[in-house]
């Protein structure tokens, strides 16, 4: 019994550190520019597809391919927000949401033309592939991996929030971005860093999950509904809210499937509706 | 009004192919295709295509002197309403003598529904569900049923000691009746279900399941998923849960470890136990001979069963051209597909006078490793196997 408990909060940890890494990137823009981007997902598979063909066509050893699948994935949606998305910044998040879908449709054909239909095959190495016995339960190493190399950054992120000049601005411009700039900041810049450090967050997410849900050209759209949960469940802006959310629902995904899988999806909805009743914008917004 | 001007435009199309066949002519004879190469489908496109390059290179592109012209068109998924204005359009525009293609179920029965009062044949390639060809007398099938190959995984299952299994599938129309076929032929050998799972479509991470299946200590479990995604991620999961250690097996449709899909699952394939119409190992002369030239003309790629029932298709179609002399009638054409029966790669195949079905050995296969390659090896063979359902 306690072994089950154990079991589901390990798995599903795992699971929420990687929804965490695919999203933290888009609460902190969305947060600052209130720019809707539903491509972020777009944006973790294409570090998903980065990371598959380094290993498989140059043979790059896994660990090798997640920087680059992070930086790779940062300086594509650099180039997308500096030419096509800031031009919609004022504009109405109807607007936003119609180019940004209309991208996750442009993504998923383009990775259907390079790569094709077929789900990506992806061979993880020795130490990460197996799993280790205890008890009843079998720990598989590479959530382990994922636990251990998701917290190193959650940890990172949060002190660069937190304890830096660069977060405290980011925190500052959250939170009121007229009196942010009036101060002499310069928000157009900060904004065009945040989202470089949140896309390259989403490209980790894509490499990383390739070996725990495969990768194949619907990603983008498998992955749309619980970024956005994530976000709107931790309140836009907000990094903490951003990871509890991701380990929460998680968690709370993994036991619905586990005691429960007659419900299907219905758990992790039903969980976002009532947090929502209770905390409409999210459980970390500021009021 | 539009319903009067459609007439006029069949009409004037039956008089135009009519009168061709009067002047004993020239005029090509056309095949229409409805088939996906776009969105989910485009591997399977794809895969069509190099097969009919092939198959005109290796048979020619002309009988009794008049040229098979192949007009294709792209149904974009499952999108029935697509296909049944295609099938329109193609009937009544483009005047072919017969269609082929579908691999959806639900584009095959809106297709049925134009080409039933139109009496213009179909060779299915794929659309796998039972219940098509009842009510479409110019359907003909070159795929399989899932019943079909699903009854004999559960008997071989039973027969190989197999008596408390899980089951679980996807959440949608051949999931459910997979699912359901497995565990009333299982229940009906005699063997036990222990519980039954039903995945949503769009469901990623499988921990959660396979630990619930593994904690209810079944002999072995049956899944039905989707082969392009959630299969191969279902099937590595399991072997980092442990699955194999624990000794229990796993048994599936054929589709799922497909020769395509076999390098990207790896190692956690081997071990799978499954059911097929057709394996890239089934030792005969034709098969070695298809998978060798497919090769050639795809680079590398090997055939799956999609691509060996779009093989099978085109040779009834032309046996059917052949045996008419080059004068299509389409009764007489649905008359010589009931006597059908020739060597497929897959081996011999029939099509059932009274269903107009694909009758077919069902192989029992493993995933190997044998020389560096993951292959799925025949182990058993129900012979000449019909959809039991379709017989009731």
């Amino acid at each position: 019994m306690i072994g089950n408990l154990l079991y589901i909060v390990f798995s599903g940890v795992a699971y929420g550190v990687l929804l965490f890494l695919m999203s933290a990137g888009l609460a902190v823009t969305q947060g600052l520019m209130r720019f809707a981007n539903l491509a972020h997902a777009a944006f973790a598979m294409l570090g998903g597809y980065i990371a598959v063909t380094l290993m498989n066509s140059l043979g790059w050893p896994f660990l090798l391919t997640l920087p680059i699948a992070a930086l790779g994935t940062a300086i594509f949606a650099a180039i997308l927000e500096r030419t096509l998305f800031r031009r919609f910044y004022n504009v109405s998040q109807l607007y936003q949401i119609m180019l940004t879908v209309g991208i996750v449709s442009m993504s998923v054909a383009s990775v259907t033309f390079i790569w094709g239909s077929v789900n990506q095959p992806v061979r993880m190495p020795d130490y990460l592939s197996s799993s280790i016995a205890i008890g009843n339960f079998d720990i598989d190493r590479y959530r382990l991996f994922l636990i251990l190399a998701g917290g190193l950054v959650v940890w990172a992120l949060i002190y660069g929030i937190d304890s830096t000049s660069f977060g405290a601005k980011v925190r500052a411009a959250v939170d009121n971005r007229r009196v942010t700039a009036s101060c002499g900041i310069n928000v157009d810049r900060l904004f065009m860093l945040a989202f470089f450090i949140g896309s390259a967050l989403a490209g980790l997410g894509g490499a990383l999950s390739v070996n725990l849900v495969g990768l194949s050209p619907t990603f983008a759209v498998d992955f749309l509904a619980y970024v956005l949960i994530v976000v709107t469940l931790g309140g836009h802006g907000s990094m903490k809210g951003a990871l509890v959310a991701a380990l929460l629902l998680g968690v709370v995904d993994v036991a619905g499937k586990y005691y429960v899988p007659q419900t299907g999806p219905f758990i992790i909805y039903a969980l976002t509706v009532v947090v929502l009743f209770w905390r409409p914008n999210g459980l970390f917004a500021k009021a | 009004m539009k319903r009067y001007r459609r007439a006029t435009f069949l009409a004037a199309g039956m008089l135009i192919l009519g009168a061709g066949t009067v002047l004993g002519d020239q005029t090509p004879i056309r095949i229409g295709v409805i088939y996906s190469f776009s969105s989910a489908g485009g591997t399977a496109g794809r895969e069509f295509n190099d097969v009919v390059a092939l198959f005109q290179r290796q048979h020619g592109d002309t009988i009794d002197g008049r040229k098979i012209e192949i007009i294709t068109r792209d149904d974009g998924g499952i999108a029935p309403d697509n296909a049944k204005r295609l099938a329109q359009e193609l009937i009544v525009q483009e005047h072919v003598d017969m269609l082929a293609g579908l691999i959806f179920t639900p584009n095959a029965v809106a297709v049925g529904t134009v080409s039933t009062p139109s009496k213009t044949p179909v060779f299915i390639v794929n659309a796998t569900t039972s219940n098509i060809m009842a009510k479409n007398p110019y359907m003909s099938r070159y795929s399989m049923t899932a019943t079909q190959v699903t009854v004999p995984l559960a008997k071989y299952a039973y027969k190989t000691g197999m008596r408390n299994m899980y089951v679980i599938y996807m959440d949608y129309g051949p999931g459910i009746d997979s699912g359901q076929t497995f565990e009333n032929s299982f229940t009906a050998e005699g063997g036990k279900v222990l519980g039954e799972i039903r995945v949503p479509v769009n469901a990623t991470d499988f921990s959660a399941y396979l630990q619930r299946m593994k904690d209810a200590k079944p002999d072995g479990i049956y899944i039905f998923l989707n082969a392009n995604g959630s299969g191969t991620t279902f099937l590595k999961q399991a072997k980092a849960q442990g699955f194999d250690k624990a000794g229990i097996k796993i048994f599936c449709a054929g589709d799922l470890v497909t020769e395509q899909v076999l390098p990207a699952i790896g190692e956690a394939s081997i071990g799978v136990i499954s059911s097929m119409n057709y394996s890239g190992t089934h030792d005969s002369k034709l098969n070695r001979d298809f998978i060798k030239a497919f090769e050639a003309q795809s680079g590398g790629l090997p055939p799956t069963f999609g691509g060996v029932g779009t093989y099978d298709a085109f040779t009834a179609m032309y046996k059917v051209i052949e045996a008419q002399k080059g004068q299509i009638d389409p009764d007489k054409t649905m008359e010589i597909v009931k006597t059908l029966k020739f060597e497929s790669p897959r081996g011999p195949i029939a099509i059932d006078p009274d269903t107009r079905d694909i009758v077919q050995n069902v192989y029992i296969r493993r995933t190997e490793l044998r020389g560096g390659k993951l292959v799925n090896t025949e182990i058993d063979t129900y012979p000449m196997f019909r959809d039991p359902s379709e017989h009731a």
